[in-house]
């Protein structure tokens, strides 16, 4: 189950949250988050809606800037970089809601970035398109525009899009909870087999099989704080906190019992 | 057949009047589209006294009759030693009355805008200016394209008032032939017309561009 064993990659640190605060108009949504991310690791983070899930994956790209704490990438400091587009570069950030660029075809979503931003000439850049359009199995949807797709096609490209800027790290907001629940699988069958070539990601999501397929570990979050984290194993079978129990009974319920158990 | 005879004389005139009318228009519709843009930007973009600059130039230009803004332009200004001819009088004013009304068409379509893509911009780690010109100017257009065509040909109508300034166009045209020929109703009617006409293809050609660049998968259908 625990697919990064692998003795380079165990100890390359990719991503450090140190004691992050954030609050809006007076209300505290992070109360001193703190966890690491090693190099090829997925993390799922589980958690009951306004607790600051997606506030925290937005601060680790910046798009929300943190009151207090600091975050790393590698050895970058994110928080007080100067230079907030180039660290945007290195993090993949896909959306609950897709966020597709609607008046450019498939192939031009993808491609917008690495010729706007890394400068690629377009013959780099379609090259890069198509072989991440390949990888998530829309290669033959190209010239489609996003309201010509299905949900789990369109957040399949907005994957593609993400993994063409070659990131270090990837973030899901909830990639598959604007969707119907038959186009689920195809967007968890593309982040499997991504956790499985070795991409580092941090996921909030509440598909518990996906956790439990891919996760190294899985943070449940309530109130602006990290409740526990631990090993999906840990965390589905003997949860040290009394609270995971109840959230997780709680999602069972909502979502039936895993089959793949 | 008298009718006739005088109809086939006034044609050259009126369509060097003509001519006049879609120059005035063509300019004016442009001016307006160079400062609109910039109007627009600012009052969503700008800081608080760029955006309070925009919106009083906006508020004013809109509150004030086009004749007001013409007779400023051509008769105020000379005042503090800026004399235009008529013709360029009468282009700033339709111009910069438009670029207000167009700003509004645009400001209202950039924040129509979902803020998801704006986000999905930056996270590609595209600067403002970037995700501004490649992810919200091209949408905002074709979505500001319906209500900007019905305000061209709004201006297009309105050059007959540089006739006022002396402006030599379609409507004065009209008169100076009125004048000999002693016939206003068959001369109107004809000026008429060729407003219709223009202003009906105006509104043909940019309802086919909208149809043109319209996002597959959201195209206006029409019956």
């Amino acid at each position: 189950m625990n697919k990064n064993n692998d003795s380079n990659s165990s100890n390359h640190v990719i991503l450090r949250v140190q004691n992050v605060h954030k609050s809006y108009n007076g209300v505290e949504v992070l109360k001193g988050i703190s966890f690491i991310m090693n190099k090829g690791e997925t993390k799922v983070i589980i958690g009951p809606s306004g607790t600051g899930k997606s506030t925290l994956l937005m601060c680790i790209n910046r798009l929300v800037e943190v009151d207090s704490g600091k975050i790393f990438l590698e050895d970058d400091e994110i928080t007080s970089a100067k230079n907030v587009h180039k660290i945007r570069q290195e993090i993949g950030f896909v959306f609950q809601h897709f966020n597709l660029f609607e008046h450019l075809n498939v192939l031009d979503n993808v491609r917008l970035g690495l010729i706007k931003v890394k400068k690629m000439n377009k013959e780099e850049a379609t090259n890069i398109a198509l072989k991440e359009l390949e990888r998530v199995g829309l290669k033959n949807k190209i010239d489609l525009y996003p309201a010509q797709l299905s949900g789990g096609q369109k957040q399949r490209v907005a994957i593609a899009r993400a993994l063409a800027m070659n990131p270090k790290l990837m973030l899901f907001d909830e990639p598959t909870s604007a969707l119907d629940p038959e186009l689920i699988g195809e967007v968890l069958g593309v982040m499997i087999e991504l956790a499985k070539s070795g991409m580092t990601m941090l996921c909030v999501t509440h598909e518990l099989g996906f956790a439990r397929a891919v996760a190294d570990e899985i943070i449940f979050m309530e109130g602006g704080v990290i409740v526990e984290q631990d090993p999906p194993q840990v965390i589905f079978n003997n949860p040290k906190k009394e609270r995971t129990k109840e959230f997780l009974n709680k999602l069972t319920k909502l979502y039936g019992k895993e089959e793949n158990q | 057949m008298e009718s006739l005879q005088i109809v086939i004389n006034s044609i050259p005139y009126l369509l060097k009047g003509t001519v006049v009318t879609l120059e005035l228009a063509f300019f004016s519709i442009v001016l307006g589209f160079m400062v609109a843009i910039f109007v627009s930007i600012g009052q969503l973009y700008g800081s608080k006294f760029v955006q309070t600059f925009f919106l009083l130039y906006e508020r004013i230009l809109r509150s004030l009759p086009e004749l007001v803004i013409l007779f400023l332009i051509f008769y105020g200004l000379p005042i503090i030693g800026i004399r235009l001819n008529p013709l360029v009088a009468s282009i700033i004013g339709l111009g910069l009355r438009s670029s207000a009304y167009q700003s509004q068409i645009f400001r209202g379509a950039i924040s129509s805008l979902p803020k998801g893509q704006v986000d999905a911009a930056y996270s590609l780690g595209m600067t403002k200016f970037q995700t501004f010109f490649n992810v919200i100017f091209p949408q905002a257009m074709r979505i500001s394209l319906s209500g900007w065509t019905n305000e061209a040909a709004v201006v297009l109508k309105d050059t007959s008032l540089a006739y006022s300034l002396g402006v030599i166009e379609l409507l004065r045209q009209g008169t100076y032939i009125i004048a000999v020929t002693n016939k206003p109703l068959l001369i109107y009617v004809i000026c008429g017309l060729i407003y219709f006409a223009l202003t009906f293809s105006l509104s043909k050609g940019l309802g086919y561009v909208e149809k043109k660049l319209a996002i597959p998968g959201y195209e206006v259908r029409r019956g």
